[in-house]
């Protein structure tokens, strides 16, 4: 029993320090951030058309919901919980935007509105999974079912269009005298302030303390299942309003609309080195990873790189995400092993 | 203790609220300002040389789609005719937001011209529209885009045309009676809803009166969900005595389905398919009549209206007319449109001549 103990109080203590397991010198963060550079230059070094205000302007905006979303997403992922259903929440929002639209409602009317549905989604996800106790994997399963079959309740098979175009110009805009869009400067904006909360406060470490153990940090006084409910909240939030960002930016509402994101929003999490069983990442980590997914994504379409190709680059390099820091912690552990108890006090 | 995560609600509270300040904007209220015509000034001259060396780009709804690569194929062909580059890319997903990423790539890349099948006629217009102010000329094939987001739309053949002749064909494999449905692509699909509407609309004329539309299923242009539809429309339908799929993908399922099950000789498929995909069901008796259009004509076609545009020698008006190679002088019809003919049938006793 005694070294089953012992590796409990490595993996308890290692989350105050909220670092990936790499290792000291090379976090996989800075690897992802590294990476990110390497092919930011070598794009712009290679392919003339990349480091353009143009292309990059467009590259973010296209990114702008999977990166929206990617914050409560890392957040949840960090507690130890995820939602799948974020996708779905959009898709109901765009539809319901389009319905209302139609129906003749002023889009400063609906904008609100559909703020208080995806707080709703989101409510739906939590209470399921804080009061009843449920995974959110299966809970989020069936909501993203749900959601995306609401969708098609609300808006049927059409697609509406026609939205004001002083909207649909905030959607695809830049903010001027630069090549980020609008969505994206929001994106900035929110990531500061997610990066602070988890980083710098309290609350970060509460998170933290949940994703590693939930039962210690329930004992230690954090209020474990208040603080999951509300990241459910915001999740549901952040994927309703940018349902509203992804419908004026594409000039179509439609039910079916971001069919399939919520992979690509955990795939720019995982990247970014956020430990899917909760309890270890970085916010930096993570706007690292979606950068790096939407730029080398933007760069092999610009080379004429075969769609097959991306998808199959894009998944070797998750893959290579996940696996490169338990290799390199299996290779540490196996070092340290021999000198036995080390292990335990190193922290 | 959790401030700040309320804060960051707030935050977007906020913006919608912001948003909220600036009176409200309904749909009567708004008028419309992106349509402007971005072919406005241009000057048509018919007697331009094609220019060498153009830049063109095929965005098929989604690649490896054989229908659409038999389209783009002739059509990068008919390019080497005229030496021009072309190629073809695209997403391997037919939806509208992963031909937006492409679109904005060939913007970039300063294409001369851009022939799309649109996924959804409105999404794909704002990158459309930029491309156009950007001088690139815009060709749609296949699948429309919004009117004011293309010079000009190659049409396969008129909608109506496909639409009714689809009924004529299964009234006349059926004697006129029975219930039928439709195995349709995405339930967004331009041209297939399009002559869907048509189909319906032939469906009232008296002479139809014995048959009975009971569905529209849609299997989304994939291959496998087009062959649950049909195994589904079979179970809940067991009299069924029809199905016209207006999909290359939908017609091959519903073939592969029918002609491995019992309703095989019980239920008569037709719809649009390609001669090399549809011969085994003709040999095997599943299938009785089917119909298409040239593909290669139509990829053909489009690559020459898109030099012809590229070169100034037309800009979309209607009445303007350029040459296609071998498919002879063509005239721009009403909104824009150039149609490349009449459907043909195919059958046990012609589908050998045709290779494709």
């Amino acid at each position: 029993m005694a070294p089953d103990a012992s590796v409990k109080t490595a993996s308890a203590a290692a989350p105050v320090t909220a670092t990936p397991r790499v290792g000291r010198l090379v976090r996989w963060d800075v690897i992802v951030t590294a990476l990110l550079i390497v092919v930011f230059i070598g794009g712009a070094l290679g392919t003339p058309d990349f480091a353009t205000g143009d292309n990059l302007s467009f590259a973010l905006d296209d990114l702008c919901e999977i990166a929206l979303i990617a914050l409560p997403m890392t957040l949840l992922v960090v507690v130890g919980e995820v939602d799948l259903s974020v996708a779905s929440a959009l898709g109901m929002s765009s539809a319901l935007l389009g319905a209302l639209w139609d129906a003749g409602w002023a889009i400063e009317t609906i904008v609100p509105l559909l703020i208080v549905v995806g707080a709703v989604t989101g409510l739906v996800n939590g209470l399921l999974v804080t009061r009843l106790g449920l995974p959110s994997l299966a809970v989020t399963i069936g909501t993203l079912t749900l959601y995306r079959g609401l969708a098609y309740v609300v808006l049927g098979t059409k697609a509406v269009a026609e939205f004001p175009q002083n909207y649909a110009d905030l959607a695809t805009g830049t903010v001027p005298g630069t090549p980020i869009p609008y969505p994206f400067a929001l994106f900035i904006v929110l990531a500061i302030i997610t990066a602070v909360v988890l980083h710098a406060t309290g609350a970060g470490r509460a998170m933290f303390a949940i994703g590693a153990q939930e039962e210690a940090a329930f004992f230690a006084g954090i209020r474990v299942k208040r603080i999951k409910l509300l990241l459910f909240v915001v999740s549901g939030v952040v994927s309703a309003f940018a349902g509203v960002i992804y419908t004026l930016r594409y000039g179509s509402a439609r039910a079916d609309n971001g069919l399939g994101l919520e992979l690509a929003v955990i795939a720019a999490v995982l990247l970014g080195g956020v430990d899917f069983d909760g309890g270890r990442g970085t916010l930096g980590g993570v706007v690292a990873g979606v950068l790096l997914i939407g730029l080398l994504r933007n760069l092999l379409m610009l080379r004429d790189v075969a769609t097959e190709i991306q998808s199959i680059v894009t998944g070797l390099l998750l893959i290579v995400s996940v696996l490169t820091p338990r290799i390199v912690a299996g290779v540490r552990e196996a070092r340290r092993h021999p000198r036995g108890s080390m292990s335990a006090s190193s922290q | 203790m959790l401030k700040r995560p309320m804060a960051a609600v707030a935050l977007a509270a906020a913006l919608a609220l912001g948003a909220a300040a600036c009176g409200g904007t309904t749909k009567n209220s708004s008028t419309d300002g992106g349509g402007n015509a971005a072919t406005s000034g241009k000057k048509a001259d018919p007697n331009a040389p094609l220019k060498q060396n153009l830049k063109i780009a095929f965005l098929p709804k989604q690649v490896n789609n054989p229908y659409e690569t038999l389209v783009d194929n002739a059509g990068i062909a008919a390019a080497k005719g005229f030496y021009a580059q072309a190629k073809e890319v695209g997403p391997s997903d037919a939806s509208a937001s992963s031909q937006i990423s492409y679109l904005n790539t060939l913007i970039q890349q300063k294409q001369d011209a851009i022939l799309i099948a649109a996924n959804d006629p409105n999404a794909v217009c704002g990158p459309l529209k930029q491309a156009m102010s950007r001088k690139i000329a815009v060709v749609t094939y296949d699948s429309d885009a919004a009117k004011e987001c293309r010079d000009v739309f190659i049409n396969q053949a008129s909608s109506e045309e496909i639409g009714r002749s689809e009924i004529k064909v299964i009234s006349d494999l059926l004697g006129g009676k029975g219930k039928i449905a439709i195995v349709s692509a995405t339930a967004n699909a331009t041209n297939q809803n399009t002559w869907i509407k048509f189909m319906k609309d032939e469906l009232k004329k008296p002479e139809y009166a014995g048959l009975q539309l009971v569905k529209v299923a849609y299997g989304d242009d994939d291959d496998q969900k087009s062959f649950q539809q049909t195994q589904g429309l079979l179970q809940a339908y067991p009299d069924l005595k029809g199905i016209i799929a207006p999909t290359t993908v939908g017609i091959a399922a519903a073939a592969r389905y029918v002609s491995g099950s019992k309703y095989k000789g019980k239920v008569e498929v037709s719809g649009l398919g390609t001669p090399n995909q549809m011969r085994k069901f003709v040999k095997d008796g599943t299938v009785h009549k089917f119909e298409l259009w040239n593909p290669g004509d139509l990829g053909y076609l489009a690559s020459y209206a898109a030099a012809a545009l590229a070169s100034g020698q037309i800009t979309g008006a209607q009445g303007e007319k350029f040459k296609a190679g071998k498919l002879g002088e063509r005239t721009i019809g009403a909104d824009g449109e150039v149609i490349l003919g009449p459907p043909t049938v195919f059958d046990k006793n012609n589908i050998d001549s045709f290779h494709f």
